[in-house]
């Protein structure tokens, strides 16, 4: 690697002022490790050539989310590689190839060079390993205080190919519901990050792109009638918002879902569901039960889908609701979180 | 997991439900009104709701969920109590996570930390006695809550406390008993419950023998329970053999956890540092005596109610509130004006919409499938 320009240790107010320290920085960190053709003009806005987008579909996607999770970095992963995955799946899952991202950075006063270069560097290689290209940014200094290490901002484009149509409003009465794989894994990896839990167990994040898992899917059934990132709000979320937005009853089968034992065991002790745990790199699909078998077999021979599993089905019910079949052979409501998952006492 | 799946076993479970059905089936009077069968404790209302239980239980049996969610019975003065010592310079008030979200009169201590408060979630007292000593210049407030299950461990942070001479740590004491509310609620009038579960993890500090008069002089079978699906439904079933034979017994389902004399070091680490209260506000229940403990004069140091001069005022539950009703069994939590309308897990109006283990909060969220149908 050449010669950092950047002489700083940490990040101070200079670094957001608009002056030579501020180039510096985006020049040593951000241009020096993106690197593209669209970014090293370094105009105000990426210019892109319409034609060529064209060629790949018919709709554009669009999306853009925020990232500021603590601690910045955990086992399997940092904020970084959240921040692409996150915003690659967001297109993903609407069965769009994600082309281009947008990173806005609001950093706080003191954070060390050194920790920023490690996220940013994440992000470039996971922006790599997704085949996305990071061609616009921005950066803010706030004094230390107002924020928290590193906040950041990923604004993504994406084409999506003709004739497909992925919806959360299209789910119908026979659909199979199919996740990626364990859940759960990214909540439980953060709230052991923390420290303050001081539990023996190896918990990773799951963060990973899924878009070529959807695409996987999509080319034995390009009528995959619905599919969404499980980030935060888990598998659970996901599943109301499908039931409602269809109007629809779903109906889970507590036995079929995977999850992990070191997972389990977290939720165990502190009397918290998986179901609602955020993760990183697990979608769930509603896909027409004749082809189900088909896109679980393309699924588990994708690397994002080895231990993708059915686990329930939209049934006949009242619409809005998503029933759990418990293992006992009980049933229970499963509803949206009210606020946060809090640790239960007794 | 290791040591739980094992009670978990669903052709187990079907055994056990195959019994109980015949059971009740042999007990005339429950064909008439079902038999009501408490719960006390959280743990098992989270557990029966958990694992879908009500539903494959015999029609002729009817559970009641109890007052045993410390969340749940808080009055709000105690919460508001709990935001003034917050509020005050240099504190950091620390709380087990299920009481951030317990709204007081004004506003709950997640409410609080919003507004600048330093409230801090730990998972233990002595992760409180941690922040205590990495801030010297702080006066760093635990609140302790909690039946006989939780008070072991905030006595034994007292103890540690007074032999580390830390001069900044304080415990605001809210810790309850279990025993005069179950005698409170059994000395209802028109009190209809048949039987009670037990509460597994208090009995595993207290043992078996405080219950005894529930059976002697009450008349009613006791079984403490485990918490694991088929520890309930084991628990069940040895409740309505009870009931079918005419007897009226303390048994012990949850012997892996529960020894019959209880936890005797638990114990005398509780006596040296709390005494008994002469009342103590239940929410729901109101003033039941001696339902409560405080800390010693040998431990008064470290007593955030005389430290911080707590007001203690008493909030009245709103009128529409019939929770007093539900923990007793008079009630379902459907048949509550405000449930589901103005009290709802968003906006509690009642304490047993508060916590994931209060009845109403676990019908809102849970919900038994054909009330929900119903309504």
């Amino acid at each position: 690697m050449s010669k950092h320009t950047l002489k700083a240790a940490t990040i101070t107010m200079a670094h957001g002022a608009g002056g030579k320290a501020m180039r510096d920085l985006i020049d040593d960190v951000f241009v020096g490790t993106f690197y593209n053709e669209h970014l090293n003009g370094l105009e105000d806005q990426a210019r892109f050539d319409l034609a060529a987008l064209q060629q790949q579909g018919t709709k554009l996607a669009f999306t853009t989310d925020s990232y500021v999770v603590d601690p910045i970095e955990f086992p399997g992963g940092n904020i970084g590689t959240l921040a692409v995955n996150g915003t690659v799946n967001d297109l993903a899952v609407s069965g769009a190839m994600p082309k281009y991202l947008s990173c806005g950075m609001i950093l706080e006063e003191g954070m060390p060079v050194e920790q920023l270069r490690r996220i940013v560097t994440s992000m470039k290689q996971t922006a790599d390993e997704a085949g996305v290209m990071i061609v616009t940014g921005d950066t803010k200094v706030v004094p230390k205080g107002k924020g928290d290490k590193c906040f950041i901002n990923t604004t993504g484009i994406g084409v999506i190919p003709d004739g497909v149509n992925i919806s959360a409003k299209r789910c119908q009465t026979g659909d199979k519901i199919i996740v990626n794989g364990f859940i759960g894994d990214h909540g439980a990896a953060i709230l052991n990050a923390r420290g303050d839990l001081a539990l023996d167990v190896e918990l990773k994040t799951d963060c990973q792109p899924l878009h070529g898992l959807v695409q996987a899917m999509l080319a034995v059934c390009p009528d995959i009638h619905a599919v969404r990132d499980a980030s935060r709000g888990g598998v659970a979320t996901v599943l109301c918002e499908f039931a409602e937005s269809s109007q629809v009853s779903i109906r889970l089968d507590d036995e079929a879902v995977p999850i992990r034992e070191e997972v389990r065991g977290v939720c165990e002790i502190l009397g918290l569901e998986a179901l609602y745990f955020a993760n990183e790199g697990k979608l769930v699909a509603a896909v027409p039960a004749e082809s189900a078998d088909s896109v679980l077999s393309a699924m588990r021979a994708h690397p994002a889908g080895k231990d993708a599993a059915i686990i329930g089905e939209v049934a006949e019910g009242k619409a809005g609701r998503v029933v759990v079949k418990t293992f006992f052979g009980g049933e229970r409501i499963m509803d949206m979180l009210v606020g946060e998952q809090l640790p239960r006492i007794c | 997991m290791k040591y739980v799946d094992e009670f978990r076993d669903p052709a187990l479970a079907r055994k056990v439900l195959k019994k109980l059905h015949e059971v009740v089936a042999d007990i005339p009077r429950a064909k008439e009104r079902p038999l009501q069968i408490m719960e006390v404790c959280g743990g098992h209302t989270h557990s029966i709701f958990r694992y879908g239980l009500e539903g494959l239980l015999p029609k002729g049996i009817e559970m009641v969920h109890g007052p045993g969610c410390p969340v749940c019975v808080l009055p709000m003065g105690r919460v508001d109590d709990c935001i003034a010592i917050a509020e005050q310079p240099d504190v950091i008030f620390t709380t087990f996570g299920d009481a951030m979200r317990v709204p007081g009169s004004k506003k709950s201590l997640q409410q609080a930390s919003a507004e600048g408060c330093d409230v801090r979630m730990v998972y233990s007292p002595m992760d409180a006695l941690a922040i205590a000593r990495e801030n010297p210049h702080k006066r760093v407030v635990f609140f302790g809550l909690g039946f006989e299950t939780t008070m072991p461990s905030t006595a034994l942070t007292v103890m540690q406390a007074k032999r580390e001479g830390l001069n900044n740590f304080y415990l605001f004491c809210n810790h309850i008993t279990i025993i005069p509310t179950m005698k409170a609620i059994l000395d209802e009038p028109g009190m209809s419950i048949d039987g009670f579960l037990g509460p597994g993890h208090v009995s595993m500090v207290i043992g078996k023998q405080p219950y005894n008069f529930i059976a002697s002089h009450y008349n009613r079978p006791l079984v403490v329970a485990g918490f694991e699906p088929l520890d309930i439904l084991q628990s069940l079933l040895m409740v309505v053999e009870q009931l079918r034979d005419g007897r009226a017994e303390v048994e012990n389902q949850y012997a892996r956890i529960v020894p019959e004399q209880g936890n005797l070091n638990a114990m005398a680490a509780v006596n040296e540092v709390f005494e008994v209260r002469e009342h103590f506000e239940w929410r729901g229940l109101g003033s039941i005596a001696e339902s409560g403990v405080k800390i010693r004069q040998a431990f008064e140091q470290f007593d955030a109610e005389r430290a911080f001069s707590v007001a203690t005022l008493q909030v009245e539950d709103p009128k529409s509130c019939q929770c007093g009703e539900v923990l007793k069994g008079a009630l379902k939590p459907w048949d509550c004006t405000a449930f589901g309308e103005d009290c709802t897990p968003e906006t509690p109006v009642g304490a047993l919409m508060v916590s994931t283990e209060g009845a109403c909060s676990a019908y809102y969220s849970y919900g038994k499938i054909d009330v929900h149908q119903a309504g």
